[in-house]
């Protein structure tokens, strides 16, 4: 089980939360203008990287807010989470 | 090929079985290829066997990064069925389950293809209406699908608690006396050395790096971690690595890659006659051979390619086991691992050409896609050899996303299969 750094409560436990996929997909503003490749873009295809992944969590039994985080797949070590509609915090060259 | 038969291993047994050869070669690249296949999985062995047996290739190569039938292949349930809600499913399904049935012979390896039946619990009203559903339209295309009452289910499953004193008692379940296992090993060795006998040169410890494309676009060969491979026709067979692989040749997939586990107990005499599958409270569990209980649990719920997962996952299922099967409650686990499944938004496979000239991906089959190893290398063959999908395989494609055609087996089932 992963230990999870909720931006408001602290560490917990990962039970405490819901997965919410892949971070910073924005929904189109303008729907009626929006062509097809688009609509897959956002609703379909997902980077899924072999490597670090920006995701979305939500401390639902917790402060049940929504917050991103950066995680290596390849470890599932969590590099960081911040606050939603925050930048993704740079990252050093190191990978964890 | 040494050919296996009562009297070769009469003969063998005679020499103290000293004259067993290595049932592959262990092949090194050749500079080029006539078609590529990466991934040593079932389905990319298969690959590899039916370009061979069926559209007279010869010049293949199967390329695998670790050993063949190491990842998902090695590390699912072996659970058989095609009982699929929509036609197309059912017909991709139930072209691989009727390749079960003779695919000991075809490969001249026993394969441990068991028509055990696989038994789908109902828990709740719902439930009974959906299994019900999946039952007419199984008929309706030709898949044996029955409906049991819960004394029904109990007569053909003897440990099944049917009691009502339970939190989701036994409604009744969904029997397809089709449906069973198979060995999953086998079905690698198996494919492996069939098609290493018509010239298939399977090399393991072999990972691709880069994909290399024309100035046209179209596929030019493969870099790895031994070197550069040409070949005009690559076909992608990766499982929770499609999107990475993919990703080379600059291809994105909808797919998003997870943790999926499962475990055994320790070995007992036969109990289980079946498999018995719940959806709503989610149970896999079936019996192996060695007599081990094999329990399939769910998925995590974040993507990762680590080939492990959380143990509460496996509790949650294990809870369930105990309810439906009380008698099981003292048995100890003896192992569990997890393998990385690559999951569509519909939960249905792609078996497709792509955009990119040469190259093939055959990828998306999630949490289900040991049952589907023969089906689908026979129709991703089918596709790599004819530059165009079978009529089975034709609606699995990428573009069904884009069309709004999905198969969308993650609403009919509601969970994972």
């Amino acid at each position: 089980m992963l230990l999870i750094h909720c931006p408001y409560c602290g560490d917990r436990p990962e039970l405490e939360f819901s997965y919410g996929g892949q971070a910073h997909i924005a929904r189109p503003s303008k729907p009626e203008s929006v062509t097809a490749d688009q609509w897959v873009e956002f609703l379909y295809l997902r980077s899924n990287p072999r490597g670090v992944h920006a995701e979305r969590w939500r401390h639902v039994r917790g402060c049940a807010r929504y917050f991103n985080a950066l995680r290596d797949t390849r470890t599932d070590r969590f590099i960081a989470t911040y606050k939603a509609g925050e930048a993704p915090p740079q990252q050093s060259g190191s990978t964890p | 090929m040494q050919r296996f038969s009562a009297w070769s291993l009469l003969k063998q047994a005679f020499g103290s079985h000293g004259g067993w050869q290595p049932q592959w070669r262990r092949a090194t690249p050749k500079p080029a290829y006539d078609a590529i296949v990466v991934g040593g999985g079932g389905h990319g062995l298969g690959t590899a066997y039916y370009l061979a047996a069926e559209h007279g290739l010869r010049n293949i190569a199967l390329l695998e990064k670790s050993w063949i039938g190491g990842g998902n292949t090695g590390r699912n349930t072996t659970i058989l069925r095609s009982n699929y809600l929509f036609d197309e499913s059912a017909r991709l399904y139930d072209h691989s389950l009727k390749m079960w049935r003779d695919l000991s012979q075809v490969l001249n390896y026993n394969v441990m293809y068991s028509p055990r039946g696989v038994l789908m619990l109902a828990h709740s009203v719902h439930d009974v209406q959906v299994l019900k559903r999946h039952i007419h339209a199984n008929r309706c295309n030709g898949v044996d699908n029955e409906w049991l009452s819960p004394a029904e289910a109990k007569a053909f499953c003897p440990p099944l608690n049917i009691e009502r004193n339970i939190r989701y008692p036994v409604m009744g379940g969904a029997l397809q006396r089709r449906g069973g296992t198979a060995r999953h090993d086998a079905v690698a060795w198996g494919y492996a050395r069939a098609a290493d006998a018509l010239g298939v040169d399977i090399i393991e410890n072999c990972e691709v790096t880069g994909i290399r494309r024309d100035a046209g676009g179209a596929i030019q060969g493969v870099e790895t971690s031994l070197g550069y491979i040409a070949s005009r026709k690559v076909g992608v067979v990766a499982a929770g690595n499609s999107s990475v692989v993919m990703g080379m040749a600059g291809v994105r997939l909808p797919l998003e890659s997870f943790p999926l586990q499962a475990l055994v107990s320790e070995p007992v005499k036969p109990v289980m006659p079946c498999v018995v599958m719940s959806n709503s409270i989610h149970a896999y569990v079936s019996q192996s051979d060695k007599g081990e209980l094999v329990i399939g649990a769910g998925t995590d719920a974040y993507t990762s390619y680590t080939q492990r997962g959380a143990l509460h996952v496996n509790m949650h299922t294990l809870a369930a086991i105990c309810e439906l099967f009380p008698a099981f409650r003292r048995m100890r686990m003896l192992r569990n691992w997890g393998g990385i499944v690559d999951v569509s938004p519909d939960r249905s496979p792609i078996i497709a050409k792509t955009a990119v000239p040469g190259l093939y991906v055959n990828c998306g089959w999630g949490t289900g896609g040991f049952k589907a190893t023969p089906g689908s290398a026979h129709l991703f063959a089918w596709t790599m050899a004819h530059d165009e999908p079978h009529p089975i395989n034709a609606p699995f494609t990428i573009e069904r996303f884009r069309e709004g055609l999905l198969i969308d087996e993650a609403a009919a089932a509601a969970v994972a299969h």
